[in-house]
């Protein structure tokens, strides 16, 4: 799932992330690398930035930038959205 | 005795570096900046058994590669001072992250030593780390300490010294993965067969940097080798290209990736535990689910920020009244005791009142960086910047360019020259300049002095409100004025919004006296030095050259005829004339005739001479169009009779309507910003083009503006 599509509350492991150059390397400096589990821990009032906890610490990012990261969304045992 | 030890600490930000800069230099600090650029660089010492210890604290980075200043700086610093020893501060409950900086020294090569820091706060979210295993896995000594306490500090230094004197570089043991591994073995023996940089950087380290396409290291070889240096480029690109088509990916990023992949190795074998890793739900982020709530959140925040309004304003109160009164003491005091002549004029005029009208604001400052140094020690400021970055980034702007707007005066009350400054954290060229160039625009701390003053002697009932309603617009302004900026001369892509939110913290009361005590200094500074001079300056100006002495004889002659009259209100009658004296006097001198000169055009806006020689005054410093126009309407009138304040004589004045005060109060928001800031302007933007554009484009905006208020106020009959 695309980052920018998870709701608040929800976590998962980055799958990847598909871009280079400065921004590529800025989000892997800060620790947005496969492998890492994400939890998105809010938005902005005005629905952007998004608020990630990660690494126990917290990061935001644009919805743009979220774009370039894929989630694999960990399956809730007690939830019933099966699609994506 | 030995030549000093030479140490640099280095590591991630907020991981406790300046903390333990601080606990090992105590007040032996010396704060510049490196050569060519304007970040900030501390220098301090101490002495470990009887060893001499240099300590350079580097910019905190989380990488080290050529995108920000910050970095440029930390890496050139390693390679060309070559620290005897760098101390990597790492947060301990952030492995991961500061690691990866970590992996970065070692590539490069420099003696290391690991600091842990905060292993208390680890080891209270469950991560216990085998401090020996990582230091065998690392191949650098690694030392827990707890800064904030000073807990392992000593051990810190015993290892540092030991360091010091072995002269070891560890070696990387970074792999990067098969493709990426095989062009270095290829790229490295070129670099050492042609000698390239060996004198600064080991070969291995800049064959990475060129695989990974670093724009200084592939500058630095193209001026020392074009022929080879291509060469190596050609190799980058068949790199770049194979691994574009079997992994999709940039060469930097699959660098990157294995960076990670060694730290996590490194973890899995030596952090023995991490008990709570699921729903460990911090207090920061309870905090944060109300404080960047959609409803509640801006609601917080304005009430926050119009808390920090009272608060500087009201609280301030009886500390602007005692200074208000020393300095009129003084200036009496100063009244009795000095000869009449110039220097008693230039005293009571020029120094006095010049600097007491600066210092008479100082608690107002004072009060308001306290304010701000408690939302930006508590996290909160930062939450700010992630609420407005969708407003900021429609304009073209970053979120970051919050803080440079508010410590400006986006609360009323900062200054343009740290504000500048402080756009440094900003990573693209493009959103600093435009930040730059629009900082200016926000109410700074001199503006204060004088929008109070205006607001005071024409609304003086609703003086909160105007005041806040000069803050709203001086926001909208330069948030216009920014997106113009992006639209048309800075035309570009938008800078990264990944960022860390600090976690909530209770600001120590050090910590904020610090901050308060340095900012309110640096405002203190600039007024007893630039402003005291340029008060002299002024007062001479509006001094010199004298009346001519027929001139003179014939006031002379006006007093003898009162004197010899005798009549009953014969001290009025002389009042009277030095007045006149005065207002002709200051006429006659350079100012005055400036003012003139300048009133055809400035009568648009409805500005007299006398307000036009305090507006180029102003020029010198927001705050000396206050001591100006006191100087301008009391020079002469020293009479202990009159102790009306300058905002009576202003609202008593006919030159003066609530019209003409409005576009007066629009003209000193936005007309050019003063002399201190253009030259942080010229220097930050790295030229003077820049500097001069935002003098010009902004005072031709602001009298446009004042005309405009002038003119349609006059026509709807307002004034």
């Amino acid at each position: 799932m695309n980052l920018r599509k998870m709701q608040t509350g929800q976590s998962g492991i980055i799958a990847s992330v598909k871009i280079g150059g400065s921004l590529g390397l800025r989000m892997r400096e800060m620790g947005l690398v496969p492998g890492t589990e994400i939890t998105v821990t809010g938005r902005a009032p005005l629905y952007d930035p998004v608020k990630l906890r990660i690494h126990g610490q917290t990061l935001t990012l644009r919805n743009s930038e979220a774009d370039y990261i894929e989630v694999d969304i960990k399956v809730e045992t007690d939830s019933v959205e099966g699609k994506d | 005795m030995v030549d000093a030890v030479h140490v640099a600490l280095a590591g991630n930000p907020n991981a406790g570096k300046t903390t333990l800069f601080n606990y090992l230099t105590g007040a032996r600090q010396h704060v510049g900046n490196y050569p060519g650029v304007t970040v900030e660089k501390k220098e301090g010492g101490y002495l470990y058994e009887g060893q001499k210890i240099r300590i350079v604290d580097l910019p905190g980075t989380y990488s080290l590669t050529a995108y920000s200043v910050e970095e440029l700086v930390a890496r050139d610093y390693l390679v060309n001072e070559q620290p005897d020893v760098v101390v990597n501060i790492v947060d301990a409950s952030n492995l991961e992250r500061n690691l990866y900086l970590s992996c970065q020294f070692l590539e490069l090569g420099v003696p290391l030593v690991i600091a842990l820091n905060m292993i208390d706060v680890a080891e209270k979210r469950g991560i216990r780390i085998d401090t020996e295993k990582l230091s065998l896995l690392t191949g650098v000594p690694v030392v827990p300490i707890i800064a904030r306490t000073g807990k392992g500090v000593e051990k810190l230094l015993e290892t540092v010294q030991a360091v010091s004197r072995a002269d070891a570089r560890p070696q990387t043991l970074i792999r990067y993965g098969v493709d990426i591994d095989e062009a270095l073995r290829e790229l490295v023996p070129v670099i050492e067969k042609h000698e390239l940089l060996i004198e600064t950087y080991p070969a291995s380290w800049t064959a990475l940097k060129i695989l990974e396409n670093d724009e200084q290291v592939v500058a630095k070889i193209m001026l020392k080798n074009m022929d080879i240096g291509q060469r190596l480029i050609d190799r980058s690109e068949v790199l770049a290209r194979h691994l574009q088509d079997t992994l999709e990916a940039y060469p930097e990023t699959v660098i990157a990736d294995h960076r990670y992949g060694f730290v996590r190795s490194i973890l899995r074998q030596g952090e023995v535990t991490r008990v709570t890793e699921q729903d460990r739900l911090y207090a920061s982020e309870q905090i944060d689910k109300v404080v960047t709530n959609r409803v509640v959140g801006p609601l917080l925040m304005a009430a926050v920020l119009l808390g920090l309004y009272s608060f500087t304003f009201s609280w301030s109160g009886f500390l602007v009244d005692w200074l208000g009164m020393f300095f009129d003491l003084l200036g009496g005091l100063t009244e009795t005791i000095l000869p009449d002549g110039p220097v008693k004029s230039m005293i009571v005029s020029g120094v006095i009142d010049g600097v007491g009208g600066v210092l008479g604001f100082v608690p107002i400052i004072m009060f308001m960086f306290f304010g701000i140094a408690v939302l930006e020690d508590s996290g909160y400021l930062a939450r700010v910047a992630f609420m407005m970055d969708k407003i900021f980034h429609f304009f073209g702007l970053h979120g970051s360019s919050v803080m440079p707007f508010i410590i400006s005066g986006g609360i009323a009350g900062g200054c343009a020259v740290p504000g500048v400054l402080a756009a440094r954290t900003l990573r693209s060229p493009k959103e600093r300049m435009a930040t730059l160039l629009t900082v200016p625009f926000m109410n700074c701390g001199a503006k204060l002095p004088v929008l109070t003053l205006i607001i005071a002697a024409f609304f003086p009932n609703h003086q909160a409100r105007y005041m806040f309603l000069a803050t709203l617009i001086a926001w909208l302004v330069a948030l216009m004025a920014a997106k113009f900026l992006r639209m048309t001369l800075l035309r570009g892509e938008s800078t990264p919004f990944v960022m860390e939110l600090p976690p909530y913290r209770v600001p120590t009361g050090k910590g904020l006296l610090i901050h308060t005590w340095e900012r309110t200094w640096q405002y203190v500074k600039k007024a007893g030095t630039v402003i005291l001079g340029i008060s002299i300056l002024l007062w001479a100006m509006m001094t010199y050259p004298g009346l001519p002495s027929e001139k003179v004889a014939e006031f002379e002659a006006m007093r003898q005829q009162v004197a010899a009259s005798g009549s009953t209100d014969g001290t009025t009658a002389l009042l009277r004339i030095d007045q006149l004296e005065a207002g002709v006097g200051l006429r006659h001198s350079i100012a005055g005739r400036m003012g003139m000169a300048l009133e055809p055009i400035s009568r648009f806006a409805g500005f007299d001479w006398r307000t036009n020689i305090a507006l180029v005054g102003g020029f010198a410093a927001k705050e000396v169009i206050v001591s100006t126009l006191g100087t301008a309407y009391s020079l002469g009138a020293v009479d202990s009779e009159n102790t009306t304040s300058l905002k009576d004589r202003l609202a008593g004045d006919r030159h003066w309507n609530p019209i003409a005060a409005l576009a007066f109060l629009a003209f000193i928001m936005f007309y050019s910003p003063c002399f201190v800031t253009v030259v942080a302007i010229a220097k930050e933007a790295g030229s003077w083009k820049w500097a001069f554009f935002s003098m010009g484009f902004n005072t031709i905006f602001a009298f446009g503006m004042a005309v405009g208020i002038f003119q349609l106020g006059t026509l709807l009959g307002l004034g």
